[in-house]
């Protein structure tokens, strides 16, 4: 089973061209700035807004293909998770659940059986009968999970399923969403402007700058190499899992990182490019982090240089082209990198 | 301290009143004055009329908030306009105005009395028309509002999860703005309870066909000042009831 999404729109001054396809039990991030079309690509596949052009298909079958099918947004099998959870407000989260099945002409009794049995499976059970406006932005989120796996979806659309959130249930929440996402059969779709989220949650990851997808592929490879600057920010941090014990990680690459903030078990390190520094002989003083390495590639991006060490540093580096033109580095250079504990963010995978 | 004066000045100029028809008041034969035949005419009449409008503003007025709220409509704040002119002009003028439109004078008023033998003025019918002239803009703005406060986004999300566009409407739409099609409803009958200026020179002060509750006070306060304030006692008793039923929505300070 495979989303197809061959999409134009032309929308005020937006024309979106995107073209990609989402295999089943694979989740695919789409990433930009806001105002790069991301939500009016989710708003095409969702069918709240029909296709000028293209081809929007599910399982082989069409769901938009002007200028002869259109498939309307109750019929296309989709679970919608959007921005912000929109829960209904007069209905209780138990009721919310129910809505599908209930939509679907489903017996009421049968389908708050369901829809409890979902609460439980996300973890709210015990906030069943309040109304969204008592639940924390945590719960309401995990509601609306529930909310759209209740509708037996073929494909699950997520809107920015976790900017409403604050930073420590951010964390929760996204853990529980990746196992969700994990047990679902079908394809997914993210849509999300915070790199993280893709990095936790997806498989692929689709770029949209100004209507045009400017990068796609497999996750590792857009972020160990960002064909533009504006990837390079949005995508190119350096993405470290590994096991922490206390304030050390050891990440599945054999590297040694020291943090600010203790953690234990399972965690996903990671060091924007530009806190990495380099040096020709063995740092002195402060960073915490050093690890001697050797210059995989150079890469000059706009007014930056990225310099990417070889494996098992594996570290990708962004530098000022004088401090570049002053350290002379080529490839297969030995160079050292040092980042600070504080520059380290790390959280539970 | 100037300022808490005029406020207590204000409150007086508020209270006072009510106080006067209190006072004034002829508790002794209240009860003879409230069954005397022609008080129940007028009683059983408000009732008839001040429904009968505000069934014909659910009616008439649901369709049109939903047109002004959602539909692409041209010219829609010269619609919005005409709709609410009603609230703006005086009572006798909208009177005035239907009378000429619908009178036996006018052509339309001379088609229905030569197509059906019907005459307007001086019937309950004319009465309420009447009423939902004034009425109906209180429910349609009240509508208006609540539908446009609806996050369209709540719709949309609700079509997601398999839900056809009557679903849609039944179960998400209609609950969300249910409290305020209420009150809507509420403020349009109360106006219709109190319509005195379009009823009077439209359909006239005949008693037992037209002669509503305010039409009675006022006419009776001519003849026996007694029993016109007993009737005003009813109106001001179901105001009271009205404002209490609506408290929530109202009187809680945000």
């Amino acid at each position: 089973m495979t989303l197809l999404a061959d999409v134009r729109v032309r929308r005020g001054a937006l024309d979106l061209v995107v073209d990609l396809a989402v295999a089943s039990g694979t989740v695919t991030a789409v990433v930009g700035p806001n105002g790069a079309g991301k939500s009016t690509l989710l708003a095409a596949v969702a069918g709240h807004l029909a296709l000028d052009a293209g081809r929007i298909a599910l399982d082989g079958t069409d769901l938009d293909a002007p200028p002869d099918v259109f498939v309307p947004p109750e019929d296309r099998r989709l679970g919608l998770v959007p921005q912000d959870h929109l829960l209904f407000p007069h209905l209780s989260a138990l009721d919310n659940v129910a809505f599908a099945p209930r939509a679907r002409g489903v017996p009421a009794r049968e389908a708050r059986a369901r829809a409890a049995a979902l609460l439980e499976r996300v973890g709210v059970g015990a906030v069943a009968d309040l109304r969204p406006r008592a639940l924390s932005g945590g719960q309401a989120q995990r509601v609306a999970l529930a909310r759209a796996l209740a509708a037996d979806p073929a494909a699950l659309l997520l809107d920015e399923p976790l900017s409403a959130l604050d930073a420590r249930t951010r964390i929760e929440v996204r853990r529980d969403l990746r196992r969700h996402l994990v047990g679902f059969a079908g394809p997914t779709l993210l849509v999300t402007h915070d790199p993280v989220d893709a990095f936790a949650l997806a498989d692929h990851v689709v770029v949209l700058e100004g209507g045009r997808v400017t990068q796609a592929g497999p996750l590792a490879e857009v972020t160990a190499r960002p064909r533009s600057r504006h990837v390079a920010d949005l995508v190119g941090t350096n993405l470290l899992p590994g096991t922490a014990a206390g304030t050390t990680i050891r990440t599945d690459g054999g590297l040694e990182v020291v943090v600010a903030e203790p953690l234990h078990g399972p965690v996903l390190a990671t060091i924007p490019p530009t806190a990495v520094a380099l040096h020709r002989h063995a740092p002195e003083g402060s960073p915490r982090n050093r690890w001697s390495g050797t210059v995989a590639d150079v890469d000059r991006l706009g007014d930056r240089v990225r310099v990417r060490l070889a494996p098992p540093v594996g570290l990708v580096a962004e530098i000022t082209p004088a401090a570049a033109a002053e350290l002379g580095l080529r490839e297969g250079d030995p160079v050292w990198a040092s980042v600070k504990a504080t520059e380290v963010t790390a959280y539970p995978r | 301290m100037a300022l808490l004066v005029v406020a207590v000045a204000a409150v007086a100029f508020f209270a006072l009143p009510l106080l006067g028809l209190l006072q004034q008041a002829r508790w002794s034969t209240l009860v003879d004055d409230l069954t005397s035949p022609g008080a129940r005419d007028a009683l059983r009449l408000s009732l008839v009329v001040s429904l009968g409008a505000t069934a014909l503003a659910l009616g008439l007025g649901t369709p049109l908030a939903w047109v002004l709220a959602r539909a692409a409509v041209p010219a829609r704040s010269l619609l919005r306009s005409l709709v609410l002119l009603p609230m703006v002009v005086p009572p006798v003028v909208g009177g005035t105005a239907l009378l000429a439109a619908l009178g036996p004078e006018s052509p339309v008023g001379g088609w229905l009395d030569d197509a059906f033998g019907v005459v307007l003025p001086g019937t309950t019918t004319a009465a309420v028309l009447a009423a939902a002239f004034v009425a109906m803009p209180f429910y349609v703005i009240t509508v208006e509002g609540a539908l446009r406060g609806v996050d369209r986004r709540l719709e949309q999300v609700a079509a997601s999860l398999g839900a056809g566009r009557a679903t849609v409407l039944r179960r998400v739409t209609l609950p969300i703005v249910g409290p305020s099609l209420v009150s809507g409803a509420v403020l349009a009958w109360a106006r219709a309870l109190g319509e005195f200026g379009a009823t009077v020179t439209f359909a006239g002060n005949v008693e037992g066909q037209t002669r509503t509750l305010p039409l009675a006070v006022s006419l009776r306060l001519q003849e026996d000042q007694g029993s016109g304030i007993a009737l005003s006692l009813v109106l001001v008793a179901v105001s009271v009831v009205v404002l209490a039923a609506l408290r929530d929505r109202w009187l809680r300070t945000p």
